[in-house]
């Protein structure tokens, strides 16, 4: 028998401008879980897509019981070499009964004459016959979409186990679970290591790692970093090597002077118990503050609440001393806060609008002659001017915004705020998806905004930038603020992480 | 050089796929039948043309905001009804209302006037229902409007008691048999609409906003666009102008009755994409809407002028709307 289950060698992938992956290797023993760790953006979702055939990878192998395979998509991989995957968000058909999630392309059939039809009567008992192996019980009946989360995984877990999967691949899968669902998740685990399944568990969480796992393979900017024993290795050795790396000088030397307090928010909780909570931070004038935190740290959530997206139970904000009442965007635009968000395409830019009307939408009710007619003149210079200053590479201000690179997709978005002169600017994750050239440029606007006086607060998730740009970092975890740094000196990617880290 | 000039034709020909082949079919008509490009027959298609035109300029509206507007058709009933009831003449037996009198008889026009100024306010009411549903219950466009459209044509059933309407005062049909510096006030009507529709569309904010739904709706909220109060104007001005519509082609027709109209808001919501307004929302013109008003009906009028069967007319249509989305599609797959 071979030394390894399941074993990737060498795996390499190119994103056009990018090296998302660098020679990874990832080599699974029988029967244990292997704890796949690195920063967001490390490269650990892209690893598994090349696993699974999703990314067609540009050099690697992979070994499956030290024959050599190749998976070409996820079904192959589930029915002919028994890898399954329990997604980080599940892509499950809620409205549909457990039983046919469970049971999704491979129904249970009897013969009607000429016709197959489906075996509801084997499909609901079987479905609960496997629940049952994984210990858990509830109606195969149920639309799935009444499950919890944790259910639903439950369901996929059994459904891996039915179809006799080998390796098991956890893909985030405590991130939305309560405590009491990660409890059964890991007696579930257990019970699979003990039937001789091998596991692989990406998470971020230090105290699970340490709990279950056996190997620990960490990387790092889509390089390899190393695989060592789970009990070799102390929490602060797996963050030191998972950050661990020089910051390069992107960052402009910063030129701006923080002022008097301009922007206070209060104890702002969300509806939704696990989103954000009791949050209050203040922001300077001319000061830019980073909010660190992983994926799912609820930032975004809480920069939604302020601009009036997302519904409140309590909390406030207070703009100048005079409390700010948000009830919807328009509401925050008028209050002088502007909004970049973190999907560009989903909730930013009009893709088959011209760069003057994706600069111009939030200004059109500005610029009016007699009270409605569009002062075409009046908004095309603004545009102009924005072009100008911000460098938009775009061939005239009629150029549809689709395209543009994202680089210039997210001045263009830049350009329209800036247009609505706020006081407040929030921008998050403002140079994801975009070259490292722009995000140079992009810095730079920051910079000169933040000079001029305007507040900006950055969510950032990746540590370099959080340190290279801010003067102060909130840093959140599970919807909570959990630490504050201001002190240079204190900004460091150890103590961000043990705040983002610091799970109740 | 010679593989761009190539591409160039190409892409010529793709984007203007649906024109060339309208132009083909007018000039062979034209060329086999004498009488097809005559003075008479054009303005006759020019008067078919502005009441479907006045039609699709106001689902064009809805169509760019990725919606759509399936009661049209019910609602041109509806007014070309209510028109109809409230301008007959005193002397005419089949009267709706038996002792309803012109509120200026010396000048009839201005009851003309008063009564369209009704008719497209009921609409537009209907329409801001619609709307209200669609922008702040979240109802899909698709079933909010097949739910008026029910609800349209059976008040137009109660209000008429499905009796066909005539006997209409001459100031009304002179809207359609009059003439103004040489041609029918329908076609100045619509000339009219278009250019208001053009405005509306590039020069006022609402215009913009109506892009900006349509291009991406949650972009739209996060930039502080008013959506829900804009959707409801999209959907009251379009019903507006179905309003007018039905005033117009009862205006022509001469009389009307419930079922004017059935199947409008169809032909319309497929001449809009025909003429290059996208169903899946932010792009479309008001020439959009021209063009694919005037493929639409010189189709017609040509296929009946080639002596085809009057059934087969509708194969014909069906294949031309198959064909030209199929080209038109086109044009923004390639830019992906």
């Amino acid at each position: 028998m071979a030394d390894y289950k399941l074993e990737l060698k060498g795996v390499c992938k190119s994103f056009p401008g990018v090296k998302a992956l660098d020679n990874v290797n990832l080599a699974i023993r029988p029967g244990t879980v292997h704890a796949l760790m690195g920063e967001n953006g490390a490269g650990k979702s892209t690893l598994m897509k090349c696993l699974f055939g999703l990314y067609h990878m540009d050099a690697g192998e992979v070994y499956l019981d030290g024959e050599k395979i190749e998976i070409s998509n996820p079904d192959e991989a589930m029915t002919k070499y028994g890898i399954a995957m329990v997604h980080q968000e599940l892509q499950p058909v809620l409205a549909r009964s457990v039983a046919e999630n469970f049971f999704i392309g491979r129904y249970p059939v009897h013969k009607w004459g000429p016709f197959k039809i489906i075996d509801h009567k084997t499909m609901n008992s079987e479905c609960e016959k496997w629940l049952h192996e994984i210990g858990m019980s509830f109606d195969p009946k149920l639309p799935l979409g009444k499950l919890s989360v944790g259910q639903m995984q439950s369901v996929e877990i059994a459904r891996a186990v039915s179809m006799n999967a080998k390796v098991v691949i956890f893909d985030e899968p405590t991130s939305s679970l309560s405590d009491n669902e990660v409890e059964i998740l890991f007696r579930m685990m257990n019970d699979l290591r003990d039937k001789g399944v091998s596991m692989v568990y990406i998470s971020h969480k230090m105290d699970e790692i340490k709990r279950i796992a056996d190997d620990v393979t960490i990387m790092r900017d889509g390089t390899y970093i190393g695989t060592w024993k789970a009990d070799e290795l102390s929490t602060d050795d797996i963050i030191a090597k998972m950050v661990g790396r020089t910051l390069t000088n992107v960052y402009p030397d910063k030129t701006n002077k923080p002022g008097d307090i301009v922007m206070e928010v209060k104890d702002f909780t969300s509806i939704h118990a696990k989103s954000f909570r009791n949050a209050s931070f203040n922001l300077k004038k001319g000061e830019i503050l980073g909010f660190g935190g992983l994926v799912g740290a609820q930032r975004t959530e809480l920069m939604e609440g302020i601009f009036g997206i997302r519904n409140i139970v309590k909390g406030e904000v207070i703009i100048n001393g005079k409390k700010a009442k948000i009830k919807n965007p328009k509401d925050a635009m008028d209050a002088g806060i502007g909004l970049i968000t973190e999907d560009r395409r989903g909730n930013g830019i009009f893709g088959c609008l011209s760069v003057k009307d994706n600069v111009g939408v939030s200004i059109y009710n500005k610029y009016l002659r007699s009270g409605f007619v569009l002062n075409h003149k009046k908004i095309d210079e603004i545009v102009t001017s924005s072009i100008d200053k911000l460098k938009i590479k775009t061939p005239s201000m009629k150029q549809h915004v689709a395209n543009l690179s994202g680089g210039n997709q997210q001045k263009v978005i830049v350009s329209r705020w800036l247009a609505t002169d706020p006081e407040v600017l929030i921008m998050d994750e403002p140079t994801r998806g975009i070259d490292v050239g722009a995000k140079h440029e992009i810095y730079e606007i920051m910079n000169q905004l933040a000079t001029e006086g305007k507040a900006i607060i950055m969510i950032s998730s990746e540590m370099p930038e959080l340190i290279g740009m801010s003067d102060r970092i909130y840093v959140m975890c599970e919807g909570r603020i959990t630490g504050e740094i201001d002190k240079r000196e204190d900004m460091t990617q150890e103590n961000i992480m043990k705040y983002a880290t610091a799970f109740n | 050089m010679e593989k761009t000039k190539q591409q160039k034709i190409k892409d010529f020909l793709i984007n203007n796929g649906v024109i060339i082949i309208m132009l083909i079919l007018v000039v062979y008509t034209g060329i086999s039948k004498s009488t097809f490009l005559t003075g008479d027959n054009l303005m006759n298609i020019l008067m078919n043309m502005s009441s479907r035109l006045v039609i699709a300029l106001g689902i064009a509206g809805c169509v760019i905001t990725a919606g759509c507007d399936l009661s049209a058709g019910r609602m041109i009933g509806l007014a070309a009804c209510i028109a109809g009831t409230l301008l007959q003449r005193v002397d005419y037996s089949g009267k709706f209302f038996k002792n309803l009198k012109p509120l200026f008889p010396n000048a009839p026009v201005l009851d003309v006037i008063l009564v369209l100024i009704i008719v497209m306010a009921i609409t537009a009411c209907f329409g801001a229902i619609t709307g209200s549903f669609i922008a702040f219950l979240n109802v899909p466009p698709f079933i909010a409007t097949l739910a008026m459209m029910e609800i349209v044509y059976g008040i137009a059933l109660i209000y008429t008691n499905a009796t066909p309407l005539g006997g209409y005062l001459e100031a009304y049909t002179k809207v359609a048999t009059g003439k103004f510096l040489g041609i029918s006030p329908l076609i100045w009507i619509a000339i009219l609409v278009a250019a208001i529709t053009w405005f509306i569309f590039n020069m006022t904010r609402h215009g913009k906003y109506m892009y900006a739904i349509g291009g991406n709706p949650q972009a739209a909220e996060v930039a502080g666009v008013p959506v829900k109060k804009t959707l409801v104007l999209i959907y009251m001005k379009a019903a507006a102008m179905y309003g007018l519509a039905g005033f117009m082609l009862g205006a022509k027709a001469g009389g009307a009755s419930v079922n004017l109209g059935l199947g409008y808001e169809m032909e319309a919501i497929a001449a809009c994409t025909i003429g290059g307004v996208s169903v899946t929302g932010g792009r479309g013109k008001v020439s959009s809407a021209i063009v694919g008003v005037a493929v639409f009906e010189l189709l017609k009028a040509a296929l009946q002028f080639l002596g085809m069967n009057a059934y087969t007319q509708y194969i014909a249509i069906g294949i031309v709307i198959f064909i030209a989305i199929s080209i038109d599609i086109r044009k923004y797959v390639a830019k992906k």
